[in-house]
C-alpha cells in the first residue's frame, strides 16, 4: 500500500511536473492570468493524462517499439481533441480565453514522458495512480501561480475581490512578464525548501 | 504593407517565446551557449516555414472541403512528426554539412510547441497562403532572436553571484520575465 501510494503522491512535491521537472511550462505561463483558467487547464491536463496513459497501458505489448512515439502521439491527439471539443460546447467563454492552449496539450511534455516513462512499462493500476499524482501536481501549481497572479495583478480571487478597493493592481503580473518572474520566484523557492529538506 | 505587419508583429511585439509563451522548453535548455543557440534557431525557423505551407494546403485543400477540421489536431501533429523526420533524413543525405551543424536539433523539434502553435494561430487568424509564410519567418525570427539573447545573457551570468536556489531554472525565468517586460516596449509600435 505504501508503495502505491508513493506513486501517487510524488507528483505533488518531490516530482512536480511543473515546479521540479520544469515540464509543461508553455500552458504553466500561459493561462494563469486567473485562478479559474488555471484550474480550467489543470483539469483538462489530468483529463488527458489519464485517459491517454490508461490506452497506453492497456496496448503497451501491441504496439511495437519503432512506432511507439508516434502512437502516443495520436492517442494524445485523440483525446485532447475530445477535451477541446467538450470545452467548446459548455464552456465556450473559458474555451475562447484559453485559446489555443487547450489544443497545445498535445505537445505537452507532460504527457508524452508519462506515457513513455511510466504507462509504456507499469501495470494499468500503478498507471493510474502515477497519472491522477502527476496531474493534480500540475494542476496545483497551476492553481498556486493562477491565485498569486490574480490576486496581485487585478485584486480578486475566482473573480471576488479579496483585496481592499484602495488596492492598486499591479498589472504586470496578469502580462507576460508577470508569468516569467511569478514562475521563476516559485521554482526559485521550491528549490530553496527541498535543498534545505535534504 | 498587411505582409510587413505580420512580420513585425509575428517577430517584435507578439514574439513566440516572450509573449505566446511558446518554445520554453528549448528557450531553457538550449540557450547555455551562443553557438547552439543559433543552430536551434534556424533549425527552427526552417521547420516553421515548412510546416506552414505543408498544414495551409492540407488545412484548406483537403480538412475543410471534406468537413473534417475536428481531425486538425491529429493531423498536424502527425505531419510536423513525419515533416521533421523527412527533412532530417533528406539533408542527411544532400549536406552533411547542414546536418552537422543542425543535426541533433532537428528531433528536439517535433515536441516543440512552437511548431505546432504556429500550425494553431494560422488556422485561427485566417491568413492566406502568402501570409502564412510570412507569418512562420517573422515567429521563426523572432524565435531565434529571444533564443539569441537569453543565450548572451546566461554565458555572462556563469560568473555571476547568485543565491543557490534560484541557480539555473529560477534566474532563467526571472531573466526572461525582464526581456518580456523590455519587449513590451514594442508594442506600441504597430497595431493590428
Amino acid at each position: 500500500m505504501d508503495k502505491n501510494f508513493f506513486e501517487f503522491k510524488k507528483g505533488f512535491l518531490q516530482q512536480n511536473p511543473v515546479l521540479v521537472q520544469l515540464l509543461g511550462l508553455c500552458p504553466a505561463l500561459a493561462v494563469t492570468t486567473s485562478a479559474v483558467n488555471a484550474l480550467t487547464m489543470g483539469l483538462a491536463v489530468i483529463f488527458v493524462l489519464l485517459s491517454s496513459t490508461f490506452i497506453v497501458s492497456v496496448i503497451k505489448r501491441l504496439v511495437p517499439s519503432q512506432v511507439r512515439i508516434a502512437a502516443f502521439t495520436v492517442i494524445i491527439a485523440t483525446f485532447v481533441t475530445i477535451a477541446d471539443l467538450f470545452l467548446k460546447a459548455w464552456f465556450p467563454q473559458i474555451s475562447k480565453s484559453l485559446g489555443p492552449y487547450v489544443p497545445l496539450i498535445v505537445v505537452n511534455c507532460i504527457i508524452l514522458g508519462r506515457c513513455e516513462a511510466f504507462a509504456s512499462k507499469s501495470s494499468i493500476f500503478k498507471t493510474i495512480l502515477d497519472s491522477f499524482g502527476m496531474g493534480m501536481g500540475f494542476t496545483f501549481a497551476l492553481l498556486i501561480l493562477g491565485s498569486f497572479r490574480e490576486i496581485l495583478g487585478s485584486g480578486t480571487i475566482f473573480n471576488i475581490a479579496v483585496l481592499p478597493q484602495s488596492y492598486q493592481p499591479m498589472l504586470i503580473m496578469i502580462l507576460p512578464a508577470g508569468a516569467f518572474l511569478g514562475l521563476g520566484m516559485m521554482v526559485g523557492f521550491m528549490n530553496f525548501f527541498v535543498n534545505k529538506k535534504k | 504593407m498587411k505582409l510587413l505587419f505580420i512580420f513585425i508583429s509575428a517577430a517584435v511585439v507578439n514574439n513566440f517565446v516572450l509573449s505566446y509563451f511558446l518554445g520554453i522548453c528549448p528557450f531553457l535548455g538550449v540557450s547555455r551557449k551562443l553557438s547552439s543557440a543559433i543552430g536551434m534557431g534556424c533549425a527552427v525557423t526552417f521547420v516553421m516555414v515548412l510546416t506552414s505551407v505543408t498544414t495551409w494546403l492540407l488545412y484548406h485543400k483537403l480538412l475543410l472541403p471534406f468537413e473534417m477540421a475536428y481531425l486538425q489536431y491529429v493531423i498536424f501533429i502527425l505531419v510536423i512528426a513525419s515533416l521533421v523526420q523527412m527533412v532530417e533524413m533528406f539533408v542527411k543525405k544532400t549536406s552533411p554539412a547542414l546536418y552537422q551543424a543542425l543535426g541533433i536539433y532537428l528531433p528536439l523539434i517535433t515536441t516543440n510547441c512552437a511548431i505546432l502553435g504556429l500550425a494553431l494561430f494560422m488556422v485561427l487568424k485566417n491568413y492566406n497562403f502568402i501570409q502564412s509564410i510570412i507569418f512562420a519567418l517573422g515567429a521563426g525570427l523572432g524565435f531565434t532572436m529571444a533564443l539569441l539573447i537569453m543565450a548572451g545573457i546566461r554565458e555572462d551570468l556563469d560568473i555571476a553571484d547568485l543565491p543557490e536556489a534560484l541557480k539555473g531554472a529560477g534566474i532563467a525565468l526571472i531573466i526572461a520575465g525582464l526581456l518580456a517586460l523590455s519587449f513590451m516596449g514594442f508594442s506600441g509600435l504597430l497595431s493590428i
